[in-house]
């Protein structure tokens, strides 16, 4: 924990005090059930669309352990950033810093959840997996929270990762082994993520500034954000085609992720051009909003075609 | 340290939780120890 953090005194900071009163609904919230629910959906596309079949009993233990162990990253995050969440108006909220539950309580809960679907997920499902797993949680946590986020403006960039594996997981938890087409998986979330972060931190710059976390529209302005914003949805488009060209998706995936990419692309444009205003704070909401359906939609639309078999009539019609 | 009746209602709610946690994942094991075990016995050689 850094110096500054340490110096902060606040109920939920305290160990030991209201150390009752957390409900289970605190406790819940402090898993990040929004971010949990779109881990718990790529991961499950991911265990779909990989090859061979798997037990629904052995699925479901995957998925719960996917899960949870997204619940321990969120816990372990609000553990370590209870200082800055206070001090944020999104994040205010949570129950940390409210003083629901102490952070000694937040730190054992995610460390809990943590070993244990680690270990659940390599005594029921596979090593490999649970490898992977703990992976994640570690490069969420020392990597993204504790070593990037209060850093560099690339923390975002880098940390990202740890939400491009999830689908990797999925695949390999079906599988035990990473081929190509988790790795695209994979490139989609992570070239998807700083686009989507830049879109909501433009409009958040100073809720970001004043906790000094150095995003990119704190740290270098908007314009340069917008320029970013535009090279990685330019990049991310043509990635998100990749399925396609792999065999992975089918004409179906084709034609739609074609279609979202150019839409992405021309929210990113409108980001770019409209710089001040109410325009410009509407062009980062319209593109932040988006961009949680353009992932949504091009893992739905994968998951449509391996489930009802159109992937393959499509390719043989072609 | 003395709890107020609102505490005692949380505190028993997070008790019933962890105890239906537990539950789950013992039906969890079960389960996939059936799965597996079931698959195993077929595929045995006499």
């Amino acid at each position: 924990m850094t110096d500054t953090s340490m110096e902060i005194t606040r109920p939920g900071l305290d160990a030991g005090a209201l150390s009752n009163t957390g409900s289970v609904g605190d406790f819940f919230a402090l898993m990040k059930p929004r971010v949990m629910s779109l881990v718990l959906f790529t991961a499950f596309v991911g265990l779909i669309v990989a090859p061979g079949s798997m037990h629904p009993v052995l699925g479901l233990a995957t998925l719960i352990c996917i899960g949870v162990g997204a619940g321990a990253s969120g816990a372990l995050n609000m553990w370590y950033d209870a200082d800055i969440d206070a001090i944020m108006q999104r994040t205010a909220a949570r129950p940390v810093p409210r003083g629901l539950i102490s952070a000694d309580q937040a730190l054992t809960f995610g460390t809990v959840l943590a070993v244990g679907s680690v270990l659940t997920m390599g005594l029921l499902v596979n090593w490999p997996a649970a490898l992977l797993l703990a992976f994640t949680i570690g490069f969420y946590l020392f990597v993204y929270t504790m070593w990037l986020k209060r850093r560099t403006p690339q923390n975002i960039v880098i940390g990202g990762a740890a939400g491009a594996f999830p689908p990797m997981i999925g695949w390999v938890a079906a599988t035990g082994t990473i081929s190509l087409e988790p790795i695209v998986l994979f490139l989609i979330i992570f070239m998807w993520t700083p686009p989507h972060f830049w879109a909501l931190a433009l409009n958040r710059s100073g809720d970001y500034s004043r906790a000094g976390i150095p995003m990119l529209p704190v740290t270098a302005g908007g314009d340069v954000t917008r320029r970013q914003i535009l090279i990685y949805s330019l990049i991310m488009a043509p990635i998100g085609m990749l399925p396609a060209v792999i065999g992975l998706g089918g004409m179906a995936y084709m034609v739609l992720s074609g279609l979202l990419g150019a839409v992405f692309v021309v929210l990113a444009w409108r980001v770019f051009s409209r710089r001040e205003g109410r325009e410009a704070e509407q062009a980062a909401r319209q593109l932040f909003g988006f961009s949680i359906l353009y992932l949504l939609l091009l893992f739905a639309v994968l998951l449509t075609e391996h489930v009802s078999g159109v992937k393959a009539i499509a390719w043989i019609s072609v | 340290m003395q709890l107020t009746d609102e505490e005692k209602k949380r505190r028993r709610t997070r008790s019933i939780a962890i105890a239906c946690t537990l539950a789950g994942m013992v039906v969890l094991f079960y389960l996939v120890t059936i799965v597996r075990l079931g698959s195993n016995v077929a595929n045995r050689t006499f």
